[in-house]
C-alpha cells in the first residue's frame, strides 16, 4: 500500500534560544520528530525541557532559531487555522458566548452565516454543551471551558490540535473524564494531536508515541511507541512496566552529573 | 463527548443573579436613606430657630426648591426657573462629555495600540493632566470668550482625561493569550483590533465614560463661571453674590441628584453589552 510519504509534521533539527538579561538560554536544541497524520503524540518532560517551546514553534507563535518545522513539507510561517491550539488557561474570549467562541474561527475566515451556525451546532453537541450555548465563559467550570476550547479549534477545521497541558488546571476526576472524551473524539475524527504534559500516566494513557524530553538544554531524549491496546488500563502490569521505564528515564536527569 | 457533569452550579448562579427578591432591594433602599435622613435631622436641629444662622434650615431650602421649581405667590428672579437652568446644564454636561468621548476614546485606542502615537502624544498629555480645570478658566475665557463655548470647553476638559486614561489602560491590558487565540483561529493583524482589542477594552472604556460623565458634573459649576446667564452653576454663583444661601443649596442638591440619575442611566445602558464581565453586568 503506497501511503503518502510526506508527514503532516516534520521537525528537523529545530533549536530555539532566547536572550534573557543579556544571557542566551538554549530552550530547545536540535529536536527531530516526524508525525504521521492521525497520530497522537505526547511530549513528556519536566519544566524547562522545551516541550512547550516546541509546541509554540509548531503553532507559529515562536520562530525556530535553528532547523525547520514543516507542515505537509512546507515551512510553518506564523499561526494559522490548520494548527489549533488548546491552552492550559483556555484562552476563551470572555465577551463571547460559548456559541460565538466556537464560531470565532469560521467567522474570521469569512464563512457564510448559515454555515457558521451549522458548524457551531455540530461541534457544540460533539462536546455536549448544547445547554450552555448562550452562557459566557465565566459562568462555566474549568472542564466545560476546555471543552469549548477544543470545540473551537475543531470547528475551525484544524488538522493538528496542539494541546499545552490542557488538563493541568483541572481536578483529577474531570481530567480523567476529559482524557476519555479526547480519545473518543480523536478516534472518531482522525485528528493529529500534539499533547504536552508532565504527567507520565497521562502520556501513556493517551499517546501512540511518547516523546521524552529533558532540560538544560531542552532536547528530545527518546521516542517510545506505546503498543498497549486501547482503552488502556492504568492499573495493568503492562501499563506499569511502561510507567516504570519512562519514570526511570525522566529521573535519570535529576541524578548528579558524574565528574 | 457526553453531557458535562458540572452543570448545576453554573445554572444556579445564573438563576440567583436574575431573581433578587424585592425584600432585599427594599432593605437596600432603606439602608441607603439612613445617612441622608440623619444628616437632614442634624442640619435641622443645628439651624432651626436661629435667626442669625448663615445656613438656612432644611424647611427653608425646601420652600426655596419648590419656588425654584414651580414658582410661588411671592416670586422673585429665581422663581420657576429650575427647568431652564437644569436644561442648560444638562446640555453643557452632555455636550462637553460627548465631545470628550468623541476625542478621548479614539485617541486612547490609538495611544494604547500604536507605540509611535504613545511616544508622540503621551508625555504632553500627561503633563497637561494634573492642571486643574479651575486653572484653565482664565485661559478658556481668553480663547473661547465669555459664554457657553468656554463652558463646553471646561466640561470637555473635565471629562476628557478619565475617558482617555481608562481607554489606554483597557487597550494595554488585553490578555496576550487572547491575541494568540485569535491568531491561531485565523484572525490576524488589523482584524484583531475590532474582534479582540475593542471588545476586551470595552469594560475599561465604559468605566472611563462613567467617570468622565461624573467629572463633567463636578466641573459644571466652574464651567458656568464663564459668564453664561443660565445653568445650575450660574444660579449658584448668582445666588452666592446675593447671599441667597438656600438657592445655593438647592443648586447643589439638584446637581447631586442629576449626576446620580445620569450615572444610573449609563450603568443601565452598559448592563447588556457588559453582561459577560463578572465585575459589570
Amino acid at each position: 500500500m503506497a501511503e503518502p510519504t510526506v508527514p503532516i509534521l516534520d521537525i528537523r533539527g529545530v533549536s530555539k534560544s532566547f536572550a534573557v538579561q543579556g544571557r542566551t538560554v538554549q530552550a530547545l536544541s536540535g529536536a527531530n520528530l516526524s508525525v504521521a497524520k492521525g497520530e497522537f503524540i505526547c511530549l513528556l518532560g519536566a519544566s524547562g525541557c522545551g516541550k512547550s517551546t516546541l509546541l509554540r514553534i509548531v503553532a507559529g507563535f515562536e520562530t525556530a532559531t535553528g532547523g525547520e518545522a514543516l507542515m505537509w513539507g512546507k515551512p510553518i510561517e506564523g499561526p494559522g487555522p490548520s494548527r489549533g491550539m488548546v491552552f492550559q488557561d483556555y484562552g476563551l474570549f470572555p465577551w463571547l458566548t460559548v456559541r460565538d467562541n466556537i464560531g470565532f474561527g469560521p467567522k474570521s475566515r469569512g464563512r457564510p452565516a448559515a454555515e457558521i451556525r451549522d458548524t457551531v451546532e455540530r461541534y457544540i453537541s460533539l462536546v455536549g454543551l448544547q445547554r450552555f450555548g448562550d452562557a459566557f465563559p465565566h459562568q462555566l467550570s474549568g472542564g466545560m471551558k476546555q471543552r469549548v476550547a477544543i470545540a473551537r479549534v475543531l470547528a475551525n477545521d484544524a488538522e493538528i490540535v496542539l494541546m499545552d497541558e490542557p488538563f493541568g488546571a483541572l481536578d483529577a476526576m474531570t481530567r480523567e473524564r476529559l482524557q476519555d472524551e479526547l480519545l473518543d473524539l480523536w478516534s472518531r475524527t482522525g485528528l493529529t494531536v500534539l499533547f504536552v504534559t508532565h504527567a507520565i500516566e497521562e502520556a501513556i494513557f493517551l499517546a501512540d508515541r511518547v516523546v521524552v524530553m529533558s532540560p538544560s538544554p531542552g532536547r528530545i531524549d527518546a521516542i517510545h511507541a506505546i503498543d498497549l491496546a486501547r482503552r488502556r488500563d492504568v492499573s495493568s502490569p503492562a501499563f506499569n512496566d511502561v510507567r516504570r521505564m519512562l519514570s526511570a528515564q525522566l529521573h535519570s536527569h535529576h541524578a548528579p552529573v558524574a565528574a | 463527548m457526553s453531557a458535562p457533569a458540572v452543570s448545576a452550579p453554573a445554572v444556579a448562579e445564573v438563576a440567583t443573579r436574575r431573581a433578587l427578591p424585592s425584600f432585599a432591594s427594599l432593605k437596600q433602599a432603606l439602608l441607603a436613606l439612613t445617612l441622608p435622613v440623619a444628616m437632614g435631622i442634624a442640619w435641622h436641629l443645628l439651624t432651626v430657630g436661629k435667626p442669625y444662622s448663615l445656613i438656612p434650615p432644611p424647611s427653608e431650602v425646601w420652600m426655596a426648591m419648590v419656588d425654584l421649581a414651580i414658582g410661588g405667590p411671592e416670586g422673585d428672579a429665581f422663581s420657576g426657573t429650575l427647568l431652564t437652568h437644569l436644561t442648560a446644564s444638562l446640555t453643557r454636561v452632555f455636550g462637553g462629555f460627548g465631545l470628550a468621548a468623541l476625542a478621548a476614546v479614539p485617541l486612547g485606542l490609538l495611544i494604547g495600540r500604536v507605540p509611535l502615537m504613545r511616544q508622540l502624544l503621551d508625555p504632553t498629555l500627561q503633563i497637561l493632566r494634573p492642571v486643574p480645570v479651575t486653572a484653565w478658566l482664565p485661559l478658556a475665557m481668553i480663547l473661547f470668550g465669555l459664554g457657553p463655548r468656554s463652558a463646553y470647553f471646561l466640561v470637555f476638559l473635565g471629562a476628557f482625561y478619565p475617558i482617555l486614561v481608562n481607554t489606554i489602560f483597557g487597550v494595554r491590558s488585553v490578555e496576550p493569550r487572547l491575541f494568540e487565540a485569535a491568531a491561531m483561529l485565523g484572525c490576524r493583524g488589523s482584524a484583531q483590533f475590532a474582534r479582540v482589542v475593542l471588545p476586551a477594552a470595552l469594560p475599561s472604556i465604559f468605566t472611563g465614560l462613567r467617570l468622565g460623565l461624573g467629572f463633567a458634573w463636578v466641573v459644571i459649576v466652574v464651567g458656568e463661571m464663564t459668564g453664561v446667564p443660565t445653568g445650575l452653576g450660574a444660579i449658584i454663583m448668582e445666588a452666592r453674590q446675593l447671599s441667597r444661601t438656600e438657592i445655593v443649596i438647592c443648586g447643589m442638591i439638584v446637581i447631586g441628584v442629576a449626576g446620580f440619575v445620569c450615572d444610573r442611566a449609563v450603568m443601565l445602558i452598559g448592563q447588556r453589552p457588559l453582561a459577560w464581565s463578572p465585575s459589570h453586568g
